[in-house]
């Protein structure tokens, strides 16, 4: 079995979680920043810019209005680009509605997003009122004081499990790899034996590679076993990205870039790594034979430290990479807003298309290393005793 | 807390059950039929491939047999040759000894035959002269001694000769 790469080595662990607090705090400066400003721009935000154009449109629009000058706010643009939202945007002004779907204390509320008129209105449903901030749904209770919805870190009867722009993303991603993988397999049902054609000579060479170059040299002989999960998560990253870096509708949504989707991933990948994990792996971790008994306990806290923080590792970095790149082309297309001139424009654009194909690199990169590292993971969990 | 890294409980759930029913649907009616035909056509490929180098394998062995057989065939030619030559030879010379032990044979029954009847011939010619000379003699001595007188004559002479 192939295993001297860097990646398994102890030292590697303790090196990860150092780069993911740095990552941590790298992207966690700009984020609170960006927070501050939110605030301070707070009496924009009762107006929900909806898109580049649109944002543009009213940064020129607000030059006359009778809010007098409003600047124009890259951050919050990019913010709310990179976001979630319970609007699907076309162009300009207009955008789709989405369903809202709340689970409450009291039952569940389904209604349409056009009720909130991008926030500009409340919607009083059958249990509660709400109303649309930033994108996010609170409850207006008595003296308008607004309750935020649940969030993982707080409960508060209201929960929030709308279909967003990026679920309808998300589901759009999946239909097409149904309908490219259905067909593929059915071809290969349909020419048994012989040489592969169309689409399916397309997207065997990635599978074989997956299976070749990231499944076997990593898990072993076992690899079969974990096949159809590695194809999955390859293709459905890798074709999110894709997705996510197509700048009109239906694309420019942020899936990848998403948290709770690469949590959702790492989640699997960590659950997958730990339920198979074999008697060798528990008993590296519980019983290591070659460290004298009384250092167990610490080594004990290392090793949850070491199981939490691979598949930790493995979240941020897609999640940071894939937001990165989209915070980066926003930037450069609102440098064209900040300095409020189409001479920048060229300028913008050709950053932006450099930008573009270095993140096709990256979409199809993430995917990779993501899958790459869940088969190192699981090869680490299942690899037998070797003495 | 930052809305960029607070995951938001819809999407979690969504994503979950989501990703759960594409994983199902490709593991099921993707993945594991791929998986299958790709193998076995690998399979299938190491096969032939395999099978391809045993016969080549088996052609060379066959033609170093081939070469084998036709290397012994030769020398075996090339005995049976020497051996036929060595049998000709062999007969030839057994014919001509024969030939010549036949022809000696012949030229001394030949002899045998001729001497045998030359002697016949010559006691013949012999009886013929004596009675030739016989009936000479006969014919002489009747001539000579057809009177009294010339009888008279040779006994008296005869007498003469006989000495005692």
């Amino acid at each position: 079995m192939y295993k001297s790469s860097i990646l398994k080595s102890k030292i590697f662990t303790q090196l990860q979680i150092i780069c993911v607090f740095l990552a941590l705090t790298a992207f966690s400066v700009p984020a609170f920043s960006q927070e501050n400003a939110a605030e301070s721009a707070k009496h924009a935000t009762d107006t929900i810019t909806t898109g580049i154009a649109h944002a543009a449109g009213e940064a020129v629009a607000a030059e006359g209005a009778e809010h007098g000058e409003k600047p124009f706010e890259p951050s919050e643009v990019i913010l709310e680009h990179i976001a979630d939202s319970h609007y699907f945007h076309i162009g300009g002004a207009t955008a789709f509605p989405l369903p809202i779907i709340l689970y409450t204390n009291k039952g569940l509320e389904i209604f349409s997003s056009a009720h909130f008129e991008h926030g500009h209105a409340d919607y009083t449903g059958k249990y509660y009122t709400y109303r649309l901030v930033n994108d996010k749904i609170n409850v207006v209770g008595a003296g308008n004081q607004l309750t935020p919805s649940t969030t993982v870190f707080k409960s508060t009867g209201v929960t929030d499990l709308s279909i967003t722009r990026n679920v309808i993303s998300m589901w759009m991603s999946i239909l097409i790899l149904l309908v490219i993988f259905l067909a593929v397999s059915s071809a290969y049902k349909k020419n048994v034996g012989k040489a592969p054609k169309g689409l399916q000579s397309f997207m065997e060479p990635i599978i074989l590679f997956v299976r070749d170059d990231i499944a076997r040299p990593n898990i072993g002989y076992k690899y079969q076993k974990f096949m159809p999960l590695l194809l999955t998560v390859f293709f459905f990253i890798w074709i999110n990205n894709l997705i996510g870096l197509v700048p009109f509708f239906p694309g420019g949504s942020n899936l990848t870039g998403n948290i709770a989707v690469t949590l959702v991933l790492s989640v699997i990948t960590l659950l997958l790594v730990n339920l198979n994990g074999n008697k060798h792996y528990w008993a590296h971790i519980f019983v290591p034979a070659s460290v004298p008994k009384w250092i167990w306990p610490l080594w004990w806290v290392i090793e949850l430290v070491g199981i939490i923080s691979r598949p930790f590792a493995l979240m941020i970095r897609l999640f940071a990479n894939i937001t990165a790149g989209h915070i980066i082309v926003l930037s450069l297309i609102s440098l064209i807003f900040v300095f409020k001139s189409l001479y920048i424009a060229p300028v913008s654009v050709a950053f932006v298309v450099f930008m573009d194909v270095l993140e096709l690199l990256v979409a199809a990169l993430q995917a990779f290393i993501f899958t790459l590292l869940t088969a190192l993971f699981i090869g680490t969990a299942i690899e037998e005793a070797h003495h | 807390m930052n809305p960029l890294v607070t995951p938001e409980i819809g999407l979690l759930v969504w994503t979950t059950v989501s990703f759960a029913v594409l994983f199902f649907l490709l593991a099921k009616f993707a993945w594991k039929p791929i998986m299958a035909a790709i193998d076995t056509r690998e399979r299938s490929i190491e096969d032939s491939l395999l099978k391809a180098e045993a016969a080549k394998e088996e052609m060379s062995r066959l033609t170093s047999e081939n070469e084998a057989l036709l290397k012994q065939a030769r020398a075996e030619r090339d005995v049976i040759l020497h051996e036929a030559k060595k049998v000709k030879d062999q007969i030839i010379s057994d014919a001509k000894e024969a030939a010549h032990t036949e022809g000696a044979r012949m030229i001394e029954m030949a002899r045998i035959e001729i001497n045998s009847q030359k002697a016949i011939a010559m006691a013949d010619v012999k009886n013929q002269v004596a009675s030739l000379s016989l009936e000479i003699a006969e014919k002489v001595l009747k001539l000579q001694l057809a009177d009294q007188q010339k009888q008279d004559e040779l006994v008296s002479q005869l007498l003469k000769e006989v000495k005692l």
